[in-house]
């Protein structure tokens, strides 16, 4: 028993204060509460980006000349950064969507959803890396 | 204590730091954390640990318990931020260097320290009709026959011992009191795939509810919090499946 040398230091090394805030712990979910916390996170933000997109698109039916105005201003670094965000963030949905179709459908799924999980972040990781510097140098480089 | 194993093996008692959410609904608007010290062998649960305190430091503490031997489901509570039974929680699977957080379950009305008002979480097991339900006279009039295949594929759903870790280790359920949670589905899955049962599209439709398995959002939490080791992630996805299909899937008889 190796770890009853820091145990028996942990007793002498003094009291631990209580926290102060009154508020529970954070639940310590495992990659299964993560994953669905990153698809709300992602799934919110794309759906907020598809309704500004609808409605900019439909601009064009009104009045051409404020639609390019609007698409213009798109054309900067900061909306640049935007757009890597949002390809990060459907990336992201997109191949935890995949695992979580397996989770309902499948029994290897639900065996497997752990593995699954960081099978997905690490393609998404690959995807990003492919895109990431074409897009910024595209965004940044005035190409 | 000549009868207790850690003296016997040899092992040496240890100061360990709880730290409880204390709550007392009379004289308190906010819960507080209050620290504890207590000797404990490697081999104690947390439940020991609670004992002490309530038998040698604070006789006001309370807590549910009753088999403390993980049959009866009373003592779900969360220690270091995961749902268990405390009784089925030894120290030495903690990290002790830390002090332990011991908290009630989430998500369920909290009455007094550790306890909390299990009545919604009851309310929706019996819902789901937790009970067999065969009207038809059994062939030759004898029992209802069921192989071992048929036994086979609720064995799982009927271990459960109505702990409710699973339920308030819910992300979803902490936000929508309404839905009926894993322990009523997995109470569901136990009848719904019953060979001898005849009111699985009952069941079924009880669960095909805005707040019925459809709230399922696979965080797979419920399966990590089981004491009885259910994969209940897996009933719930058999459910679904089960009400997309229009009946369950059960093998064929003798
Ligand atoms: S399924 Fe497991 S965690 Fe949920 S109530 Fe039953 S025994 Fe407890
Ligand atoms: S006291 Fe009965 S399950 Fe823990």
């Amino acid at each position: 028993m190796s770890s009853q040398a820091a145990r028996s230091g942990a007793a002498t090394a003094g009291r631990i204060p209580a926290p102060k805030r009154p508020a529970g712990t954070l639940y310590r979910g495992r990659e299964g509460m993560w994953s669905w916390v990153l698809h709300r996170i992602t799934g919110t933000a794309i759906f907020f980006f598809l309704l500004v997109h609808i409605l900019d698109t439909s601009l064009i039916r009104l009045d051409a000349a404020a639609y390019d105005a609007v698409i213009g201003t798109y054309k900067t670094p900061i909306m640049g950064l935007g757009e890597l965000a949002l390809v990060a963030a459907i990336g992201l949905h997109a191949l935890n969507g995949l695992r979580v179709i397996a989770i309902d459908f499948t029994q290897w799924g639900v065996k497997h959803q752990r593995l699954m999980f960081w099978i997905a972040i690490a393609l998404w990781v690959v995807l990003m890396l492919g895109f990431a510097p074409r897009h910024l140098m595209h965004v940044f480089g005035g190409e | 204590m000549a009868d207790n194993p850690s003296v016997e093996a040899g092992l040496s008692a240890f100061t360990v730091t709880l730290i409880i959410r204390r709550f007392d609904p009379e004289t308190m608007d906010e819960p507080v954390w209050k620290d504890y010290d207590v000797e404990l062998y490697p081999t104690d649960r947390v439940l020991d640990a609670l004992h002490k305190i309530k038998w040698e430091q604070d006789g006001s503490l309370t807590f549910r318990r009753s088999c403390a031997h993980g049959i009866c489901g009373s003592d779900a509570m969360r220690i270091n931020g995961r749902n268990r039974l405390a009784c089925k929680t030894l120290i030495k699977d903690l990290d002790i260097t830390q002090p332990i957080y011991v908290e009630a379950i989430k998500g369920l009305p909290l009455e007094k320290d550790l306890v909390v008002d299990m009545e919604p979480f009851f309310a929706s097991y019996r819902e789901i009709q937790p009970f067999l339900i065969a009207d038809a006279k059994p062939k030759d009039g004898k029992e209802r026959i069921q192989s071992v295949a048929q036994r086979e594929i609720f064995d799982d759903t009927t271990k459960c011992i109505l702990c409710a870790a699973c339920t308030s280790s819910c992300p979803v359920f902490w936000t929508d009191g309404q839905y009926f949670g894993p322990a009523a589905i997995v109470n569901a899955h136990r009848f719904i795939f019953d060979s001898r049962d005849e009111a699985a599209k009952v069941r079924l439709d009880i669960l095909n509810d805005k707040e019925g398995v459809w709230r399922c959002r696979t965080t797979f939490n419920c399966t990590e919090a089981c004491p009885r080791g259910i994969q209940v992630t897996q009933a719930i996805a058999e459910v679904k499946n089960a009400i997309l299909a229009g009946k369950p899937a059960i093998p064929a008889g003798v």
